[in-house]
């Protein structure tokens, strides 16, 4: 009864000449929220720029559901993205950075973009902030103002990169009934790759955990089960070790 | 049995090397801290050298306390040893001292000092040869993709980024207009001056208003303004949009369906090619009234002499081909600062770079479409 809106077949990537995945396939279902996790520099970043069409995969296919191959075609984007460093536009202010796709995509008159602007950043708790460069707010506050921005045409597939780092405590709860409501009240899509493990095991219904060494996907399925069950010295680890820290 | 002693006292610790049958004894004892890292050094590189034929003991039994800095040199100077064949080794390490040495890899294998190998002049100049070889195609692709874009733009009126033409007329062309005034006005001035000493010799005074009309509305106007605007606008495009790239601005963006051709380079370009004939248009006026003050001043001409005689010179083409080769100009600068900014990589650093590469680069464009025109309209008699 699985329903994948994402399948990635045999795909290889890397950057030059140096490998960070080979020959791996998973799926991604809709409506779930599906974390991709692994130690720092293991490619989770960069497996989201494949999967979004920002890079072309070295070897084998991603297919969107209704999409195909994922493409940044010009045009109305099928799904919203939130990058690691945030990338927010720095020549825009806070809330024309939030407005600028829906200006281009949307036939909304100003004053209805204004109120879904306002709404918007006050669900990320940056009210009052739209007239705010991205330079004179923090870095947690830039990241709340990106995943304000991936949202803003309410797309049904929502990627994420690292949201909750760089969050004090409980704006990340926050955030993590933010994605929750949205995934099970309105059927988003979730990619997320995060480090946070109270919040995967809050969200997440099933993750990845890559791994550069063997260039494999070294674990899949529920966060918690894989938790508690994992018989592998290193998901034991990840989901351990950071554990005990947290 | 030889034994053989020298010790050092520093502020902080003492090295005593004691030299038995085939082992060099290094004896450290105090404490070593970053503060006398470079009298250690200083001391190890002077006492043990990388092809000593005796094995190398560390003693570290004496040492109160350590911290990385100077751990790290000690792990150097063993991994050195050991490279070259030497053996060496570390003892009587305790407590916090062991676990620093644990923490700095004492024991791992060694780590060689990477060397970049010197490549010999040809090969460089073979690599360079090669790089601005691509560096053209790679100009050459970014103008098909441009155009392409331009193909999509005109199918989709929608998707063009025209709100920021005008805000970028307005910094390309507006904001230059004074330094486009000023120094098109002295290059006319000294274009006056220079030949007027020459056509005096003659009594041909007049011929200069000719001389400077004429060079000024078909090479030396459009030139100049290229010349600034490229300084000004080129680099200001590289590096704009160099910071997008690093930044992942312009991944952003393309995530959210804009592409950075559509929105930021087309605008860019188009805002150039139609700033830099008006541009052009002042410059010709300013630098024909640099001319005509020479004139006045020092050729006892009056301003309708001096005028009348710029007007039989000047055919309307004479102005109307630097308006076209401006617009070319444009183009081009804004096509390679466009193209350098959206190829950059590796932060600051290459920003920098792309934005020198791309005025260097605008301004070897510009003279080569020049010369190109000067050919072009000769060979068609124009
Ligand atoms: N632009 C790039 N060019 C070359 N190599 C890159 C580039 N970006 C990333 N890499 C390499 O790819 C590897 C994976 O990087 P990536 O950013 O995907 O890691 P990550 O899993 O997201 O790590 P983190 O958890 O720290 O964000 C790294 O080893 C890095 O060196
Ligand atoms: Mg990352």
């Amino acid at each position: 009864m699985s329903d994948p809106i994402i399948t990635v077949d045999d795909l290889t990537m890397g950057w030059g000449d140096v490998n960070l995945l080979e020959n791996t396939s998973f799926t991604i279902d809709r409506g779930e929220v599906f974390a991709i996790l692994g130690g720092s520099g293991c490619g989770k970043s960069t497996l989201l720029r494949y999967l979004t069409g920002l890079d072309e995969p070295k070897g084998g296919t991603i297919t969107i559901d209704g999409i195909g191959k994922p493409t940044l075609e010009v045009g109305r984007p099928s799904y919203g993205v939130m990058f690691q460093s945030g990338a927010l536009f720095g020549s825009m202010t806070v809330g024309e950075n939030v407005a600028l796709a829906l200006n281009q995509w949307t036939r909304l008159p100003a004053d209805a973009i204004d109120a879904i602007v306002r709404a918007k950043l006050r669900l990320v708790g940056l009210q009052g902030y739209e007239h705010h460069t991205p330079s004179e707010i923090s870095g947690g506050m830039k990241k709340r103002a990106a995943i304000a921005r991936a949202m803003a045409l309410e797309p049904n597939l929502l990627f994420l990169d690292e949201p909750s780092a760089g969050l004090d405590p409980v704006s990340a709860v926050e955030l993590d009934e933010l994605i929750l409501t949205m995934s099970q009240g309105l059927g988003l899509t979730v990619v997320i790759v995060t480090h946070e493990l109270e919040s995967i095991f809050k969200v997440a219904a099933r993750c990845i955990m890559l791994d550069k060494v063997t260039k494999r996907i070294i674990a899949s399925g529920d966060p918690r089960k894989l938790r508690d069950e994992s018989k592998d010295p290193r998901v034991h680890n990840f989901f351990n070790r950071t554990t005990e820290s947290a | 049995m030889t034994a053989a002693q020298i010790s050092s006292t520093h502020p902080g610790f003492d090295v005593e090397l004691v030299e038995s049958e085939g082992l060099v004894e290094v004896r450290l004892s105090g404490t070593l801290t970053f503060v006398d890292a470079s009298s250690l050094w200083d001391e190890l590189q002077a006492r043990i050298t990388p092809k000593m034929p005796e094995a190398v003991r560390f003693d570290l039994s004496a040492v109160e306390s350590i911290d990385g800095g100077t751990m790290a040199l000690l792990v150097q100077t063993k991994w050195d040893l050991q490279t070259e064949g030497g053996t060496c080794d570390f003892v009587g390490a305790t407590g916090h001292v062991q676990k620093i040495l644990d923490l700095y890899e004492g024991d791992a294998k060694p780590n060689k000092r990477p060397k970049q190998k010197a490549r010999s002049a040809i090969a460089q100049l073979g690599q360079a040869t090669a790089d601005s070889f691509y560096e053209v195609q790679l100009v050459l692709a970014f103008l098909g993709r441009m155009i392409l874009a331009i193909g999509g733009v005109i199918r989709r009126p929608s998707t063009g980024n025209w709100r920021e033409i005008a805000p970028l007329m307005n910094r390309t062309g507006a904001d230059a207009v004074p330094i486009v005034l000023l120094i098109n006005f002295l290059i006319g001035f000294v274009m006056g001056f220079q030949s007027a000493v020459q056509l005096k010799q003659f009594g041909a005074n007049i011929y200069v208003a000719d001389l400077v009309g004429l060079s000024i509305t078909r090479e030396l106007g459009p030139l100049m303004t290229a010349i600034i605007v490229c300084g000004r606008s080129g680099a200001a495009f590289a590096a704009e949009l160099g910071t997008m790239k690093v930044s992942e601005e312009v991944d952003a963006l393309r995530t959210m369906g804009f592409g950075p051709w559509r929105y930021l380079v087309i605008p860019r370009m188009l805002a150039l090619v139609l700033v830099m004939p008006i541009l052009t248009l002042l410059a010709d006026l300013v630098g024909i009234c640099g001319g005509l003050l020479v004139g006045i001043l020092s050729l006892d001409l009056t301003i309708t002499a001096y005028l009348n005689e710029t007007r039989n010179a000047l055919h309307m083409w004479d102005i109307f081909q630097g308006l076209i080769k401006s617009g070319v100009f444009g183009f081009a600068v804004g096509l390679i600062a466009c193209q350098q900014g959206l190829a950059t990589s590796g932060g600051a650093e290459g920003v920098g770079r792309r934005t020198t590469a791309a005025v260097v680069t605008s301004l070897f464009a510009l003279i080569l479409i020049d010369a190109g025109f000067t050919m072009l309209f000769y060979v068609l008699h124009l």
